[in-house]
């Protein structure tokens, strides 16, 4: 139904290559996520995908046939944008019904599924309100909405969270992963947040300028990254990355391990330092350390409260086994 | 916090608005309050203000010596067509210098301008000469497709400001939606910029209402407009300043009712985008 293939695909605006060759597969119900800092092409790629910009070389593929040069309408895509982009002239139920309209369906057809999507996503109460007198957590919904009354071969999110509020991120988050579930329609969804892409994929593809740096499922990247710049983005909070002498001691140019797998000993710790800043969060304490000899910061993540405050000295003990070896080009050894 | 504005200050303020709204009024309700005077009360001096014999024989005279209706309907034919007409040009022009510029557009937009800064009497000889040749002279499509012509940079640029302001992502969800280009733009982009469109005509339709030069060089008798009729009245009978007047009051009248009724349209389509 909706499986998507991007073969040799480029991008260029004018003389700046944004997205050198670049080939990706999307499976059919796959939940896949483009995560990467600001600017490193997500977005484009999604719209390239979309059709919304022409791909300089290469082909897409959409469930087997080539859509290199089709409009977006003849993708049968539907999209999901940042800033919701709902007609702010017509009430939700217009809005819902667009899409509908501009295929010609007959208006029973239109009815009966924009009721039924009003009903998936709570909204029929608001069905004759305009866009202006919904909340952002609605409008969503609405944009959303009108996505899914179409049946597409795949949804499109282009950082369809980042204007909402915390608390309404969180649960927005699990509608989409629900949604997912009951549809079990093919959905990409772009954003730099990396908790999202953790939470929602079954697959993430990490991006930075453009390449691909590495594409699995999250607890892969999570265990196995494949270059220090992965092994950095994915998890939170980061990697510590460690380079010269600690890290020759294990064959590698840079060593990474994660703040869970740092425990704190009383004495005699492979490691010392002084806390800089402790953050107790009850049921868990970060410590970012300082002076370790190490790096700038080694961040440590302990479980439960534990007393030590700005400027305590502390001891600490790398479970060796979880280390991650990088070599001078910052690829992953082993 | 906001300003303190005290009762002393709204009324000097109230009062100031007043005096500056009067004064730029005073020459069209001078022009009113003659029209309903005697020839000799017209030119009295000292002038007399509101104590003169209220008379409507100016407006019978007017009316007997020439065709009133005629004059207006040319009026409305040409401004309403030129209006029209440059809708349908420069909705599509707007439309593309907005959500697909080119590295020019901003050059082709100041290009446009510049051609207003043209003073028209420059191309009088080669514009007059064109419409002999193609016998346009005296014809109202020959003045409707000036009108427009002359109109069409202000008619792009107002319509290319509004549509700035519309987000281009909502035209890419229509695109995605299943909108073709003329969807779009029926569905989608132009009821979201009606109230800039309607002050665009709105303002179009006055202007070409009151353009003058262009009716008065290439009409005589069958295309003539209102301006036309109040030129007919300036001077070839000597100066007959209350017929004058009930003429141009005559020419004047329907644009204000419209401008009165709209002007609310046009103030909100005028700052449009500044108070969003």
């Amino acid at each position: 139904m909706g499986q998507i293939e991007l073969k040799q695909v480029t991008k260029s605006f004018g003389e700046v290559e944004v997205i050198p060759p670049l080939d990706l597969t999307i499976k059919d119900g796959e939940f896949t996520v483009f995560v990467g800092p600001s600017g490193c092409g997500k977005s484009t790629l999604l719209r390239l995908i979309a059709g919304l910009e022409d791909i300089t070389s290469g082909h897409i593929e959409i469930d087997g046939q080539d859509a290199t040069d089709l409009v977006p309408a003849k993708r049968g895509l539907a999209m999901v944008f940042q800033s919701y982009a709902l007609y702010p002239h017509m009430s939700v139920r217009k809005n819902i019904a667009f899409p509908l309209r501009m295929a010609k369906m007959e208006q029973a057809e239109i009815d009966r599924r924009v009721n039924a999507a009003a009903e998936v996503l709570n909204l029929a109460d608001y069905i004759d309100r305009r866009p202006g007198q919904l909340s952002g957590g609605q409008r969503q919904r609405v944009a959303i909405g009108r996505a899914i009354v179409r049946e597409p071969a795949a949804f499109l999110f282009d950082e369809p969270l980042s204007n909402l509020d915390a608390a309404l991120r969180v649960g927005m988050r699990m509608e989409i992963s629900e949604l997912h579930k009951k549809l079990d329609t093919t959905m990409i969804y772009v954003t730099h947040d990396q908790v999202e892409a953790m939470t929602m994929a079954d697959k993430i593809v990490v991006l930075q300028a453009g390449v691909i740096e590495q594409v699995g499922s999250p607890l892969e990247l999570y265990r196995t990254p494949r270059n220090t710049f992965v092994a950095g983005f994915i998890g939170s909070p980061k990697m510590n990355l460690i380079s010269g002498e600690e890290a020759a001691k294990h064959n590698a140019a840079t060593i990474g391990i994660r703040p869970e797998h740092i425990d704190v000993v009383a004495e005699g710790g492979m490691w010392q330092g002084t806390v800089g800043v402790a953050e107790h969060l009850g049921s868990d304490t970060f410590f970012h350390i300082n002076n370790t000899g190490l790096a700038d910061t080694i961040t440590v993540r302990a479980i439960g409260d534990i007393s030590l405050t700005h400027g305590d000295r502390i001891h600490l003990n790398p479970r060796l086994d979880e280390l991650h070896k990088f070599d001078a080009q910052g690829l992953r050894i082993g | 916090m906001a300003r303190l504005v005290t009762p002393r200050r709204k009324l000097i303020n109230t009062t100031a608005a007043w005096a500056i709204g009067l004064l730029i009024f005073f020459p069209i309700l001078w022009t009113i309050l003659t029209s309903f005077k005697s020839e000799a009360q017209a030119i009295a001096a000292p002038p007399i203000f509101l104590g003169f014999d209220w008379t409507l024989e100016n407006y019978r005279v007017v009316m007997e010596r020439s065709d009133y209706a005629r004059f207006l309907w040319n009026s409305i034919i040409i401004a309403g067509f030129s209006t029209v007409l440059g809708c349908i040009v420069a909705v599509p022009a707007a439309w593309s210098m907005a959500f697909v510029p080119s590295r020019r557009t901003k050059d082709i937009l100041l290009w446009m301008l510049s051609t207003k800064m043209l003073p028209a009497v420059g191309v009088l000889y080669p514009i007059y000469l064109l419409f002999i040749q193609m016998g346009l002279l005296d014809s109202r499509a020959g003045l409707v497709i000036v009108m427009m012509l002359i109109n069409l940079p202000i008619i792009v640029w107002m319509l290319y400001t509004y549509f700035k302001e519309i987000p281009g992502e909502i035209l890419e969800a229509a695109r995605m939606d299943g909108a073709t280009l003329r969807q779009e733009l029926i569905y989608v982009l132009t009821p979201m910029a009606i109230p800039g469109i309607a002050s665009t005509l709105l303002l179009n339709f006055i202007l070409a209402w009151n353009e003058a030069f262009w009716t008065l060089n290439l009409t005589a008798v069958n295309a003539a407009p209102l301006t036309a009729f109040i030129a007919s009245y300036s001077s070839p009978e000597g100066l007959f300043f209350a017929k004058l007047s009930a003429a141009s009051t005559m020419a004047i009248a329907p644009i204000l009712i419209l401008g009165w009724f709209s002007q609310k349209q046009l103030v909100r389509g005028l700052t449009f985008g500044a108070v969003k």
